[in-house]
């Protein structure tokens, strides 16, 4: 019961004691309890991370999308425009062409009426000539009587 | 054998040397090798760490450390790196040396005197019973305190609170008995407390298997053996809970006294 030299060996055996379990089981221990702490600590907030990215990538897919939507808009508004474009460009150079070949049909028909004149004017001439030859009974010199058939041709 | 002798002989450490210059072989062994194999079992557990999820034992290790964590962080209010790794150690140690009590009281006493051929080989296999080991570990805490006081209060702190502390400056004497009484009490009440706790239940224990033994003759061994049985149940179960506070209350003083020797206020 008495205290004796075992005090000393038994305060040498603790302090050893206390210095082994510190590096045997304490330091590495509470060290991976630490790690692991942070472990979960970075993946929750890695998670936080994450979830803003997506939230911030869903935004923009939706921007993006808008953004699309309005372009395609636009796209249909310019194409239906040229279109009409086309249409009334087409509408206009169908209308010119029209009227050159109205102008032109026009034309020829001028030219045919006026060669038809003048061949009903040489004839009629011609006629009157010969319609005056017999009524006189004789030749009319055509030289002499210029003038007169001049006005009668112009007058038809 | 008589009761008396029976008790004593269980209580008697088997020894070697004269006067001071003794040691106590079943104590000083014990310890020992509880001490190594908390090492041994720390060292085979720290080849298998791993961070992800810790396995059964390394749980258990782990909410040891947990505990005896919080209670640092509740307890000491500095920061030191030694004073974990002490507290820890002194729970498991502490528990361990207990935990010799609940083995059967006539089990390893018969066994060595079978081994030895001595049937009077005196073994006592709770260390904690021998004042020596508890003294060992208040007196180690003991240096730690006043190691502390000095290094965190310096020593002219450290004398002013022998001088001035709690009366003020005109009870000078009075202070100093005071102080030195207040800062001797720590290791003794540490000591004698853990010692006084399981040399009872030690004899308790013993009480208990005189019972079945001594005073059972013959037939009347039919009604005292179960009632040993079952008083040592119960007292095995109760005394589980001692060991385990024993080793708690133990550990929680120590970062208690370690943390007002950090306070400089104090």
């Amino acid at each position: 019961m008495s205290i004796n030299a075992t005090l000393l060996i038994q305060m040498i055996a603790f302090m050893l004691l206390i210095w082994l379990v510190n590096k045997v089981l304490w330091a590495p221990l509470s060290k991976l309890m630490e790690d692991r702490q942070k472990k979960i600590a970075d993946g929750l907030s890695a998670a936080e991370k994450g979830k803003h990215e997506l939230e911030l990538a869903e935004q923009k897919a939706k921007d993006v999308l808008k953004d699309a939507k309005t372009q395609a808009q636009n796209i249909l508004g310019q194409a239906e425009k040229r279109g009409s474009e086309i249409v009334e460009d087409a509408k206009v150079k169908a209308t010119e062409e029209a009227g050159r070949i109205k102008a032109s049909a026009q034309a020829e028909i001028e030219q045919e009426v006026s060669r038809a004149r003048e061949g009903l004017r040489k004839e009629v001439s011609s006629i009157a000539i010969s319609g005056a030859e017999k009524i006189l009974g004789k030749e009319v010199d055509a030289a002499a009587h210029n003038d007169m058939l001049e006005t009668l041709i112009k007058s038809i | 054998m008589g009761t008396v002798e029976y008790i004593q002989h269980h209580l008697t450490n088997n020894s070697i040397g004269e006067g001071f210059w003794t040691l106590n072989i079943d104590t000083i062994v014990v310890s020992l090798i509880l001490g190594a194999l908390i090492v041994f079992v720390s060292a085979r557990l720290g080849r298998q760490l791993s961070t992800g999820e810790p396995g059964g034992f390394q749980n258990f290790v782990e909410s040891i450390l947990d505990f005896v964590a919080t209670n640092v962080r509740d307890a000491f209010p500095g920061h030191n790196p030694i004073i974990a790794p002490l507290a820890l150690t002194i729970f498991i140690w502490v528990w361990l040396m207990n935990f010799m009590d609940m083995i059967p009281v006539d089990l390893f006493p018969y066994l060595f005197q079978l081994i030895t051929g001595d049937s009077h080989a005196f073994l006592k296999i709770v260390p904690t019973t021998d004042l020596n080991t508890t003294l060992a570990m208040a007196l180690t805490v003991f240096v730690l305190i006043i190691f502390y006081s000095i290094k965190i209060k310096g020593v002219w702190g450290f004398t002013k609170m022998f001088l001035f502390h709690p009366f003020g400056k005109f009870f000078i004497p009075v202070n100093i008995v005071m102080t030195f009484i207040e800062e001797i009490s720590k290791p003794l009440s540490l000591a004698l407390r853990l010692f006084g706790n399981m040399f009872a239940g030690e004899l308790v224990f013993l009480l208990i298997a005189l019972i079945g033994g001594t005073l059972a003759v013959g037939a009347a061994a039919l009604f005292w053996a179960p009632l040993q049985i079952i008083l040592d149940l119960g007292w095995l179960i109760f005394h589980l809970l001692v060991i385990t506070l024993q080793a708690f209350i133990f550990m929680v003083l120590t970062i208690v006294y370690l943390g007002m020797a950090h306070d400089e206020s104090h």
